[in-house]
């Protein structure tokens, strides 16, 4: 299971874990994050909202300094729903049954 | 058959107009109808014409995608590199890697990209970063990855500013992304639907037929409509009160235009709400797939929270339902 706390009280809401220590400041996470979830900061870049995270990982994958850790996986109901009544592993949908008309 | 997929290191000339078929494409493409098949070839497409300076964007080889970023590049000479996507928009093809690292290194050598330009940086749809490493690709291949805006409609911003605003950088979910949605997931739950609606009219009659049609439409139009406006946080709640408010009018009917006795009326009325909300929450719960808005953290605790309590509901429903039916027949109303 994942990383974060399974305790129903926990408002563990989401993976992503970011250690500002190792951060350089490049800017990426900011402008890869399609929620606003990193902003640019002076010195470092702020996790402003970490609600907001939906675990893209486009900023786990871009980060140079490996920053930023976070589970990263589509949040397919569909296969996901499957997976839990099989009790299988849990995959993304295989085609583009959930999200093919997407932009 | 062409070897399209096989690409050669030519260059496509491609214009930034959108043809009344590929306007039809689009159509049928939002419909989901031969879902893979609204695919471009991979490689390099040229747009006007473009020189050794010219700008490079990045695209997948699915039609809608392709078409978006070439129709906002009106009037400007530039490269446009597809990927192989597999037919797959740029958002979902990142999270399968798809539209990825690897497969914008062999694109670059494939397309012999190097040695036709001078210009030494790519633009890539944002939307495409979850797949890509942008420092892998520099380093493996001497190209810098930008990354563009989310949707393909601010580029000339984009272009123009030489940056992103944060609010190009954010994806949202207003009315028309969620209008869009709506052929797809009514062709997805058509099926069900006719069937069902079929075989209910069979077993239990008119009403039941009509609350299968009721639930269909209120998951895969009202919902996706009303979204914003629901209260409660989760999709699965916000679907569980639309649920509640579709099923009212069939509670209605069982009460006021029977003339059975009340107990058995207000028993029946109860068991419609419990049988039809739980199923438009789980068409809500299913809409999940369909955004860009929710983690697989959350969707899981969606799941583990909200689908034992949908059970209970319906099988509540059930057992009352099959009690009214012991009852009448034992005469208890
Ligand atoms: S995983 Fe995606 S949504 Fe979450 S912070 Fe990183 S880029 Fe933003
Ligand atoms: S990508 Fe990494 S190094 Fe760059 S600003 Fe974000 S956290 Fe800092």
């Amino acid at each position: 299971m994942a990383k974060s706390s399974s305790c129903a009280c926990g408002e563990s809401l989401n993976t992503l874990i970011y250690d500002p220590e190792l951060c350089i400041n490049c800017g990426l996470c900011s402008s890869v994050c399609p929620h606003g979830v990193f902003t640019e900061g002076d010195g470092k870049a702020v996790l402003s909202k970490y609600e907001e995270c939906m675990e893209c990982g486009a900023c786990q994958i871009n980060c140079p300094v490996g920053a930023i850790h976070v589970e990263s996986g589509v949040g397919c109901a569909a296969a996901m729903i499957r997976a839990a009544l099989l009790r299988r592993n849990e995959v993304t949908c295989g085609d583009a049954a959930c999200c093919g008309p997407i932009k | 058959m062409q070897t399209a997929l096989k690409s050669k290191p030519e260059i496509i000339p491609t214009t930034s107009r959108l043809t009344g078929r590929d306007k039809w494409d689009h159509f049928l493409a939002r419909c989901r109808y031969r879902r893979m098949s609204h695919i471009v070839s991979p490689g390099l497409y040229s747009l006007g014409s473009p020189g050794p300076e010219s700008q490079i964007f990045v695209s997948a080889n699915y039609t809608l995608s392709f078409d978006a970023l070439r129709s906002s590049l009106e009037g400007i000479d530039c490269y446009i590199l597809v990927l192989n996507t597999y037919g797959i928009n740029v958002w979902c093809a990142a999270g399968k890697g798809t539209f990825g690292t690897e497969e914008v290194i062999e694109r670059i050598e494939l397309t012999e990209l190097k040695n036709l330009v001078k210009n030494k940086v790519l633009i890539l749809p944002q939307l495409g970063a979850p797949g890509v490493c942008s420092q892998e690709v520099e380093r493996r291949t001497g190209f810098k990855v930008e990354f563009g805006p989310v949707r393909a409609r601010d580029i000339k911003h984009y272009l123009t500013n030489g940056k992103a605003t944060p609010e190009m950088r954010k994806v949202n979910f207003d009315i028309k992304d969620r209008a869009i949605l709506i052929p797809v997931e009514l062709i997805g739950l058509a099926p069900y639907i006719l069937v069902l609606s079929i075989l209910f009219y069979f077993i239990s009659g008119f009403w039941s037929a009509l609350a299968i049609a009721a639930i269909g439409i209120s998951g895969a139009v009202f919902f996706p409509l009303l979204l914003p406006f629901l209260p409660t946080k989760d999709f699965t709640s916000k679907g569980l009160v639309l649920g509640v408010v579709t099923s009212i009018p069939f509670a209605y009917q069982s009460i006021a235009w029977s003339d059975e006795i009340l107990t058995y009326n207000a028993i029946s009325a109860i068991a419609w709400i419990l049988l039809i909300s739980p199923w438009v929450a789980y068409i809500a719960l299913n809409f999940t797939g369909s955004t860009t808005f929710t983690s697989r953290t959350g969707v899981r605790r969606e799941i583990f929270r909200y689908i034992p309590i949908l059970a209970v509901i319906f099988i509540s429903g059930l057992i009352l339902s099959v009690l009214l039916g012991i009852g009448s027949y034992l005469g208890w109303f």
